[in-house]
């Protein structure tokens, strides 16, 4: 074989694309321009240009959410790099796994407080798995294999590679060798679990009297959804997702509670505090889901089953932590459970507490289809309608706040990799970006982006990008003219002063401004005119649709626990409570 | 009182990671002492955490999901060995320090003397050191330097680290 000599700029795009990477996110500058002349002069990668740094780590993100596989980025050193940091953090906070990658000045410039000089290896420390600065050419292929493996393996996570422009010197060519093992020391990871442990869990399972599962993001990265699925059947008892979890079990079937959590389901919430037995797959006891950790399942024995073992015991402690694989655990459980011939109709009586706790206080799915006085739309039934008309089936991204609660309550997920929020760090200004890298990813699918006035303005300059790429996403628009979940906390814990929340006379137009990007604009203020708008919405196949809907500007997200109280101390409209 | 050794890998930065790790989740470190090993790619670290309350579990977990750290093992919870050195530079008065000196179970040594100062090194148990500067509390400190506990476990079974994982593809 012939030696194949390349530049460093070059053998990083070739080690990308020999680690199958498709599509990257990016915007060129300075210190990356070598990299991006050896982009130019390939066909294997192709490079999406973003209108802002922080948008390239959120496709990348959404990108590698609905495919499971690692999404990539290229920024420019200083600005370009900083830009990117609340993405990395973002896909941090929710494990996600991105590889992305930094140009930096010079090596013989590092240091010097050089032309667009930060320090990206020291700013992006805490909020990456791992990172690289790169110091000898030669060494790419190596590193970008290394940055893949860490990505994606174990808990995943995003790993940032800081390139020197010297390095990347289309001048300085070197044998490219793209490695086809990796070395890593004492880079621990955990697969399957104890077999004794897993009869523990059995035992502990079956013996129990009201067991609930609940289920989390570590559950979808380890694509885990059939286990959970099968588990859930072999149970016979109540299952809840986090918000991060959404879609591993079926909303639409009957064990399934709902979220659980700050704005969780009165029955999940209910359950969760019930239990006997709290089994967690792949989810952190994090303080939206336990509320207050002194008050939280007193009554109940703890599995934890997480491919991350600080993650076990951090917050919560447990009785039985399995470090592993959720899939491998599950499926391990699973047939034991199988082996013991488990009669699942032992917990029927708490599936049906469980189901008269949804009759009780459940979420109104229904509130789009009942008679309504005035005209006024609200948020819920915005949700409502939307799944009506994409039949459920639709990757739905979504920014943070009132809206995204909304949807995380009532748009039901039935499959893993659809409902693509930020959930961990909570950044505005990812759905629309986010919803880019689901639409490159699957083309044919029906992409929404649930978003509200204040979220979308803070990646809104992506509408040039969608238009450049022609991506029909469809943006649905709760707006309430002000900063919803804000005002809801204003409202509840501030005496009703509106801090900074509004901006009513400011906003822009919407229906304007999406058609000044050369998309389709669309406005509803009227409930009655609300599914014909939306079916309009979603049948424009080929175009972006920015459906601008007026929503009651006094409507909260319910339920809420109360803040420092167990979970089951919950408000469940502006009237009602379950404490005194 | 928890002495924790580590091995990490001796690249850029990895010591800054050990380091953030602790402000980022609210650790204090005591003392910390780093130094290169007998096979360079490698340092090692004994960090002294002293804080009650501190979940000493999460802090080892924590470290070890650290990439480039190799190795950690608490030292405290093994049959293992510290001792800390300390370099004191003292104003000359009345006060005897050799009289001092032979009182205190700490190796010692006078390491140099003029009419205004006195630097001598002293060698062994933190507390004890501590215990020392207590009793000088009253003298006048030209210069106080100590080196963090160091640690290492009894018995010839060493920290080491696994072998390289080799992580093989298709």
């Amino acid at each position: 074989m012939t030696k194949e000599m390349t530049s460093g700029g070059e053998a990083l795009i070739k080690a990308l694309a020999d680690e199958n990477v498709e599509i990257m996110f990016g915007y060129p500058g300075g210190a990356a321009l070598h990299i991006y002349d050896a982009i130019y002069q390939q066909n294997r990668v192709q490079h999406i240009l973003v209108r802002h740094e922080q948008a390239a780590t959120h496709a990348a993100d959404g990108y590698a959410r609905a495919t499971g596989r690692p999404g990539v980025c290229l920024v420019t050193s200083g600005p370009g790099a900083t830009n990117a940091i609340t993405g990395i953090a973002t896909a941090y906070m929710d494990s996600i796994p991105l590889v992305v990658i930094s140009g930096q000045v010079a090596n013989h410039l590092i240091g010097t407080d050089a032309f667009q000089e930060t320090d990206m290896m020291g700013i992006s420390r805490p909020i990456v798995k791992h990172s690289f600065l790169v110091q000898k050419a030669e060494d790419i292929p190596v590193i970008v294999k290394k940055a893949f493996h860490i990505a994606t393996t174990g808990r995943p996570g995003p790993v940032v590679i800081d390139v020197p422009k010297n390095l990347t010197d289309p001048n300085e060519k070197f044998e490219y060798k793209f490695p086809s093992d990796l070395y890593l020391r004492s880079f621990a990871l955990y697969d399957k679990a104890d077999t004794s442990d897993i009869e523990k869990a059995a035992k502990l399972l079956t013996e129990a009297e009201r067991p609930v599962i609940y289920a989390g993001g570590g559950a979808i990265n380890a694509n885990a959804a059939a286990e959970v699925f099968k588990l859930g059947k072999l149970m016979g008892c109540p299952v809840t997702n986090t918000l991060m979890g959404l879609g591993v079990y079926p909303a639409s079937d009957e064990q399934f509670i709902g979220m659980l959590g700050m704005h969780g389901t009165y029955e999940a919430n209910m359950v969760m505090h019930e239990a006997d037995l709290i089994m967690a797959v792949g989810a952190r006891f994090d303080d939206r889901i336990t509320n207050n950790p002194n008050k939280f399942g007193l009554q109940a024995k703890k599995i934890h089953i997480d491919s991350d073992p600080s993650s076990i015991d951090k917050i919560i402690d447990v009785d039985l932590a399995m470090t592993g694989n959720a899939k491998e655990v599950i499926a391990q459980i699973n047939n034991q459970l199988e082996k013991m011939n488990f009669d699942s109709s032992k917990f029927q009586p708490w599936m049906q507490k469980a189901l008269k706790w949804r009759k009780e206080h459940g979420l109104n799915h229904d509130m789009l289809n009942q008679e309504s006085k005035s005209d006024i739309i609200l948020p819920q039934q915005v949700i409502q309608s939307a799944y009506k008309a994409t039949g459920g089936k639709a990757y739905v991204t979504s920014d943070v706040g009132q809206h995204q609660m909304f949807a995380a309550q009532y748009y039901h997920f039935n499959e893993p990799r659809k409902w693509i929020n930020s959930g961990g760090l909570g950044t505005m200004g990812f759905g629309l970006p986010a919803a880019m890298g689901v639409k490159f990813a699957f083309p044919d699918e029906t992409v929404a982006c649930i978003t509200g006035e204040g979220s979308i303005q803070m990646c809104i300059q992506e509408l040039s990008t969608c238009g450049q790429y022609g991506l029909p996403i469809k943006i649905i628009n709760l707006n309430n003219r002000a900063l919803g979940m804000v005002k809801q906390w204003q409202d509840m814990q501030y005496g009703g002063r509106y801090s900074s929340i509004s901006y009513e006379d400011s906003l822009p137009d919407f229906i304007k401004l999406a058609e000044s990007y050369g998309h389709v604009g669309m406005k509803v203020e009227k409930l009655s005119e609300l599914n014909d708008a939306m079916e309009e919405c979603f049948s424009l196949k080929d175009k972006l649709v920015f459906l601008d809907v007026y929503v009651d500007p006094d409507e909260h997200v319910y339920p809420m626990l109360k803040a420092g109280g167990d979970m089951s101390e919950m408000y469940l409209s502006k009237t009602i409570k379950t404490f005194e | 009182m928890n002495h924790i050794a580590l091995l990490l890998e001796n690249q850029p930065g990895a010591l800054s990671r050990v380091i953030g790790l602790f402000s980022q989740r609210g650790y204090n470190i005591d003392s910390l002492s780093v130094a290169p090993t007998q096979d360079e790619t490698l340092s090692r670290l004994t960090m002294t955490i002293g804080e009650e309350g501190a979940d000493i579990n999460q802090i080892l977990k924590q470290l070890y999901k650290l990439v480039d750290v190799v190795m950690v093992q608490n030292l405290s919870e093994v049959d293992s060995l510290a001792m800390e050195l300390a370099l004191i530079k003292l104003k000359k008065s009345k006060f005897d320090v050799q009289k001092i000196l032979q009182d205190i179970s700490l190796e010692n040594e006078i390491l140099d003397e003029k009419e205004d100062f006195t630097i001598f090194k002293v060698l062994g148990d933190t507390k004890v050191i501590e215990e020392l500067l207590a009793i000088l509390k009253k003298e006048e400190f030209l210069e106080v330097t100590r080196s963090g506990t160091l640690g290492v476990t009894r018995g010839s079974e060493s920290l080491a680290t696994n072998d390289q994982t080799k992580i093989s593809y298709d």
